[in-house]
């Protein structure tokens, strides 16, 4: 379970060091609790001092082998076997397997008088008897100030409490000593002069009704560690710790593809989609599809027989699956098949750090390869912009050196600032596909462009789309002189076009009927025009025949009345007799 | 001064915690013997627990600071811590001053 936070890179020091196995403290602490030392554990009332005491002991016995002693100054050992009981720790059982022993010192001002000098020689023998008795490697005392209130001089406790400490140490145990924190100091007592190699601070925080817990090294002598503020858990399996700020930009980067679950989209997104182990921000205003491209990324990589895991800020499970089917997605059959797990929970249910560590715990124990999370901007609903986008943050990162594929989903407020995330977490993500309504001629319509996607050759076009029954549809949207339409726009200018497409069609066939026509006028006034030209022709020559026939004749009674007058002149017969003179 | 003047003897019993021969430990012997002497004469019982011997007894009977005095009888149970130099005050935790 540890081994995703061994990629924290906090050196490793030549301190010798006691493991606690509490979840992620080991991270922070370069590998536990200094060896043999006194570790100060402080922190107001509730905050977990005595939990975390119990679990630096428990984990060690179980994890380690090594038995300790508890030894309690306010609860008796009935009131801590049931307290811890609830977190899963049997102590019973530790103790028959001598692997613990739980001492109860008790001690009540008012049954006892100081009478002269004395000093603590008791305890150190109880300890010293508790701590031979099952060869002890870890002592915790939960909390040694209460002696200040149960016995007096406080001089002598001083003195007494400086050479406990020297005292577990020859003893060579590694120990925790819990203690109240006082008035602007570590503690009330200021035991933190006494103990010097490492102090850990814990904090119960109330900040607008919800209630934080945070761990911090305030120092640790002689070895690296985290410094920052570490929210923790406390659940049914013991206390957990977030180093999740991991301190420098070092995760994998795989160069496989994953589908978007839209094809159209892959295309737009270089072909191939997004890279794996990026994370994808879609933003858009309400009602602009979102959550209907996270069930296309579920969906597809469900399919492609990949875990997802699912935290839904707004829905319900039931009500992503109904939702889902209207789009044509069975959610409902990969959750059966253990592919989906859906978690819903309002935001306000526990503070943005509990969120935090709650995700880091599911995704641990699903081990999923896709994250969704709808939306991310709820969470702004309970912290301030930089704690969500701290937390944010830290959640990438550590879904980066998971490999894990995340998509968040933004819901923007305001249509007039669509490329800004409220909580300006644009610069975390890998991709970002903002949907946009685009409203006109007294309708809204879809539209999607891939504002940025890093290391993939994507598309500038923006796209219409359309949630159908069989899903997110791509459609062009129409750009042309008119600009960019959409919706029935779209179609409009589209039978517009088509009508412009047709009309010039008909006009061409219509020209063309005509030159038909045209020629048929032609080629009738032709016939027309021979005709009569053949009946002019027939007239003529049958005219030019007359007259020849006419000449002839004339010759020929020319010549019959010549003879008789004997004349010389001969009349040629035309066309015959020409060429003989 | 107290006496004792019930014709039935009242034994106290006192138990006296140390850690080995320690300074401490040989002050709040004689401190406690001269005081049982002069208040309590023939009716007091002191026992000696050295814890160094018998640890577990630490345990058992809520053993912190040492030396401890505990008065085991009479009841009620009282317990003084310290070397019992302060008389006064010694008296007072055993509940043998007048009131």
């Amino acid at each position: 379970m540890n081994d995703v936070m061994n990629a924290t890179p906090i050196q490793r020091g030549s301190l010798p060091k006691a493991a606690t196995h509490i979840s992620g403290l080991d991270e922070i602490t370069g590998g536990g609790l200094p060896l043999g030392r006194t570790t100060l554990v402080t922190g107001t009332a509730g905050c977990g001092k005595t939990l975390f005491g119990m679990e630096f002991l428990v984990q060690g016995a179980i994890q380690q082998d090594e038995p300790g002693v508890f030894v309690s100054f306010e609860e008796s050992t009935d009131d801590l076997d049931q307290n811890v009981r609830s977190l899963g720790f049997d102590l019973t059982d530790l103790v028959a397997r001598n692997l613990l022993v739980l001492e109860h010192v008790y001690t009540e001002r008012s049954e006892i008088e100081e009478t002269g000098d004395f000093d603590l020689e008791g305890l150190f023998i109880r300890l010293g008897y508790a701590i031979d008795s099952i060869g002890a490697k870890r002592v915790v005392l939960d909390t040694i100030e209460v002696l200040f209130a149960g016995l007096p001089n406080p001089m002598i406790l001083r003195a007494e409490l400086r050479r406990l400490f020297r005292w577990l140490a020859d003893k060579g145990v590694t120990s925790i000593v819990t203690a109240e924190r006082g008035d602007g100091l570590l503690t009330r007592h200021g035991l933190e002069e006494y103990v010097s190699d490492c102090v850990i601070l814990l904090d119960h925080r109330v900040v607008e009704q919800m209630t934080t817990r945070r761990l911090r090294i305030v120092k640790y002598r002689g070895s690296l560690h985290g410094t920052n503020e570490y929210p923790f858990l406390i659940d049914e399996n013991g206390i957990s710790i977030l180093p999740i700020t991991s301190l420098g930009l070092d995760h994998t980067a795989p160069t496989e593809r994953i589908s978007s679950g839209i094809p159209r989209l892959d295309m737009m997104l270089g072909g191939q989609g997004y890279y794996r182990g990026s994370s994808i921000l879609i933003s858009g205003t309400a009602g602009a599809g979102k959550s209907s491209m996270a069930a296309h990324f579920v969906n597809a990589a469900v399919t492609r027989g990949e875990r997802c895991l699912y935290f839904a800020f707004e829905e319900s499970e039931r009500q992503i699956v109904r939702n889902m089917r209207s789009i044509g997605f069975e959610l409902d059959l990969w959750i059966q098949r253990g592919l989906l797990q859906v978690h819903s929970a309002r935001p306000n249910l526990h503070g943005l750090e509990m969120h935090l560590v709650m995700m880091h715990k599911l995704i641990k124990e699903y081990q999923p390869q896709v994250v969704v999370i709808d939306p991310i901007t709820n969470l702004t609903t309970i912290g301030t912009q930089s704690e969500v986008k701290a937390a944010l943050i830290r959640l990438i990162d550590f879904l980066k050196t998971q490999e894990i594929t995340a998509l968040f989903t933004s819901l923007t407020a305001d249509q007039t600032q669509l490329e800004q995330t409220e909580i300006g977490i644009s610069s975390l993500m890998d991709a970002w596909i903002l949907l946009q309504m685009i409203e006109s001629n007294g309708e809204r319509n879809r539209g999607l462009y891939i504002l940025k996607a890093r290391g993939i050759d994507h598309s500038n076009q923006i796209r219409e789309f359309h949630l159908t029954a069989k899903g997110i549809q791509l459609i062009d949207v129409y750009l042309g002189s008119e600009g960019v339409l959409t919706g029935t726009a779209r179609l409009a200018q589209e039978a517009k076009e088509r009508n412009v497409i047709l009309t010039r069609q008909q006009e061409i066939a219509r020209k063309q009927r005509e030159l038909a026509r045209k020629r048929q006028v032609l080629e009738a006034q032709i016939a027309a025009l021979r005709t009569e030209f053949m009946v002019e022709e027939e007239e003529m020559e049958k005219m030019m025949a007359e007259a020849i026939g006419f000449e002839t004749r004339l010759r020929e009674d020319r010549n019959v009345l010549a003879q008789p007058r004997d004349s010389d002149q001969r009349y040629a017969t035309p066309g015959v007799n020409s060429e003989l003179r | 001064m107290v006496t004792v003047n019930d014709s039935k003897v009242e034994i106290w019993e006192l138990r006296l915690y140390v850690a080995g021969q320690t300074p401490k430990s040989l002050t709040a012997f004689a401190n406690l013997k001269r005081i049982c002497e002069e208040h309590l004469a023939g009716q007091y019982r002191i026992e000696v627990v050295d814890l160094v011997e018998n640890p577990q007894l630490a345990r058992e009977d809520q053993i912190l600071a040492i030396p401890t005095l505990v008065r085991k009888l009479p009841r009620p149970l009282r317990k003084i811590i310290g070397d019992l130099s302060n008389n006064e005050r010694v008296l007072v935790g055993l509940n043998l001053r007048p009131i």
